[in-house]
């Protein structure tokens, strides 16, 4: 069976929810085989055995955390020319896009982004996407070279599947060239002990009608009441209520979750770009025409600050 | 020394009218009004205000598509860019992101640069890959997705607010940057600025000016194929209720009838 290469994103070994996804649509395509970049290998390895790696390769080198994406270009691109793999499958973060889109070209191969689900066809993988705001769903397919896909976040159920997991070591040398961008300082972001925004299962989100980051608070006890990530739309992040790494919409992030909560929020078109695909869709606003109401499985016309700490209260009287 | 500036812009349709395909499953252009990429307008500003902080450069803008791209181009020299380029051919219908990048890096190579800057994404694609496809083409360094941004002393600096960290990067130049939409406001032309750009230069290239073969571009050169496309049925209307005072117990009740608490 042919070997698909899925590029694993991990910090410092703990290997986040989307590779595992990723592992999951590889199996439908080949044998995966993981690439893990970094340190903490081993402990990497073990989760994604469980999750089907036949094989993890592995690499560290000090240019990964001094240097910008390219020398993991340099990585994935020896992997490749080791395995000769049917597929390469990163997950659809910023850098793992970057890094598809330049190891496309070195290896004269097409790329597909953004994918929501992967299966096996006659010419290929199929990959299929949500595009124009989620109003039409396309399938794709390279048509030259060995394709290399980049998914979305929560576009499949991570599965158990056990696997050898054995570890080899790659080689890895990495281009002077590589060495252009020079990462001078790196500030990890502080932990909000809350579900990271693209990989929840539930995302609520405040936007205009929150009405200032005083009153953010009523959303944040709403969505840790869920377990849920907190999201918020342009007009709250352009006010400065909420960070920008926040922000849900085309020129933000763009979610996927089981349930999306929108809670003063209108719905404009770039809003919808990134929630649209949302599987259950609920929506809170005082002004019964605003558009979001058009896309909700259910919709309270009413003020958020009666109907979000209500329904809060009666989450947590049901949680006990 | 000048520092050369080339910002690549792109002529998207509206995000607000409808969009759709044509029958060969490329973007339907004909039917919706185009306009610059919004994501774009952030590169052009950054750009004027490199150019502003710098003793001496120039900004040209270049764009890749139909004739109505020159709308873009037009946007961005009334905004204060010096002067366009749009490669414009037959043979450029339904090239993908791959064979985009070819183009734009022959004419940049052309135009000589300094200094590429790009918007973070397209509003009608939106991979965001174009930026890192033409640092790979080039053979430059990638400095994306920056929030802030700087060039002295050869040197560009900027902030990258990535999902797990944010980082400050270096790189000397040429270079490829992209910005994001905090990278601060775009300016409005003024009608100075809308009535000057009508006479400043736009340079028209064809694939032959570039040594691009028509095979690695199009619809047929693509690296990628849409085999289908269908337009996502209609959400069936949902339930809306109006709060009476028990909006948020109704709505507990619907969450825990789908399972969710």
């Amino acid at each position: 069976m042919a070997e698909v290469l899925v590029y694993v994103d991990h910090v410092d070994g703990a290997v986040r929810k989307p590779t595992l996804e990723l592992l999951t649509l590889a199996r439908r395509v080949g044998e995966p085989v993981a690439v893990h970049l970094g340190a903490n290998a081993e402990d990497a390895a073990k989760v994604l055995g469980e999750h089907g790696a036949v094989k993890v390769l592995t690499a560290d080198a000090p240019e990964f955390a001094e240097y910008l994406v390219a020398p993991k270009v340099d990585a994935l691109q020896s992997a490749y020319d080791a395995v000769s793999p049917a597929a390469v499958l990163l997950p659809s973060s910023t850098e793992g896009k970057e890094i598809a889109a330049r190891l496309a070209v070195r290896i004269g191969s097409g790329i597909i982004t953004d994918a929501v689900d992967l299966e096996a066809g006659d010419e290929g993988p199929v990959a299929t996407q949500s595009v124009f705001a989620a109003s039409f769903t396309t399938k794709s397919r390279v048509t030259k070279g060995t394709p290399v896909i980049t998914v979305k976040p929560n576009s499949a159920a991570p599965e158990a599947a056990p696997a050898a997991g054995t570890v080899e070591q790659l080689a890895v040398t990495v281009a002077e060239s590589s060495k252009g961008t020079k990462i001078v300082l790196r500030t990890p972001r502080e932990s909000t002990g809350r579900p990271e925004l693209t990989e929840a299962a539930i995302v609520v989100s405040g936007g205009r009608g929150v009405n200032g980051a005083e009153n953010f608070p009523v959303i944040e006890a709403l969505a840790d009441s869920l377990g849920a990530a907190v999201g918020a739309s342009r007009a709250a992040v352009d006010a400065g209520w909420y960070p920008h790494t926040s922000q849900v919409g085309q020129t933000g992030k763009s979610v996927s979750p089981q349930l999306y909560i929108a809670a003063g929020i209108s719905g404009a078109i770039q809003h919808r770009a990134g929630m649209q695909t949302s599987k259950t869709i609920v929506a809170i606003n005082k002004d019964a025409e605003a558009p979001i109401f058009d896309l909700v499985d259910y919709g309270v016309v009413g003020d958020l600050f009666d109907v979000v700490p209500a329904l809060t209260e009666a989450v947590k009287a049901r949680k006990g | 020394m000048s520092l050369r500036i080339v910002v690549c812009v792109k002529y998207v349709p509206d995000a607000t009218g409808d969009r759709h395909f044509a029958e060969d499953l490329t973007v339907d252009r004909d039917d919706v009004d185009g306009l610059l990429s919004e994501l774009d307008e952030y590169a052009v500003e950054q750009a004027l205000q490199i150019k502003e902080a710098a003793d001496d450069a120039e900004i040209t803008v270049l764009t890749v598509g139909p004739e109505d791209a020159n709308d873009a181009l037009r946007k961005a020299l009334s905004m204060g860019a010096d002067k366009g380029v749009h490669v414009e051919d037959d043979d450029l219908h339904g090239t993908d992101a791959l064979g985009t990048s070819l183009v734009l890096a022959k004419a940049i190579e052309k135009t000589g640069y300094d200094l590429v800057v790009c918007g973070m994404a397209s509003t009608d694609g939106g991979m965001g890959v174009l930026p890192a496809l033409l640092a790979e083409r080039l053979n430059v360094p990638q400095v994306t997705q920056l929030s802030e941004v700087a060039v002295a002393d050869g040197k560009v600096t900027g902030r990258r607010d990535g999902d797990t960290a944010t980082e400050q990067l270096e790189a000397a130049l040429p270079a490829v940057v992209s910005v994001t939409d905090q990278s601060g406001e775009a300016r409005y032309p003024s009608f100075k600025g809308i009535m000057a750009a009508k006479k400043k230069p736009v340079e028209s290239l064809e694939l032959d000016d570039l040594d691009v073969e028509a095979d690695e571009v199009g619809l047929e050169g693509a690296w990628t194929a849409v085999d289908e496309a269908t337009e996502r049925p209609a959400r069936t209307a949902g339930t809306i209720v109006k709060d009476e005072g028990e909006g948020g117990k109704q709505l507990a009740e619907f969450l825990a009838g789908q399972k969710f608490i």
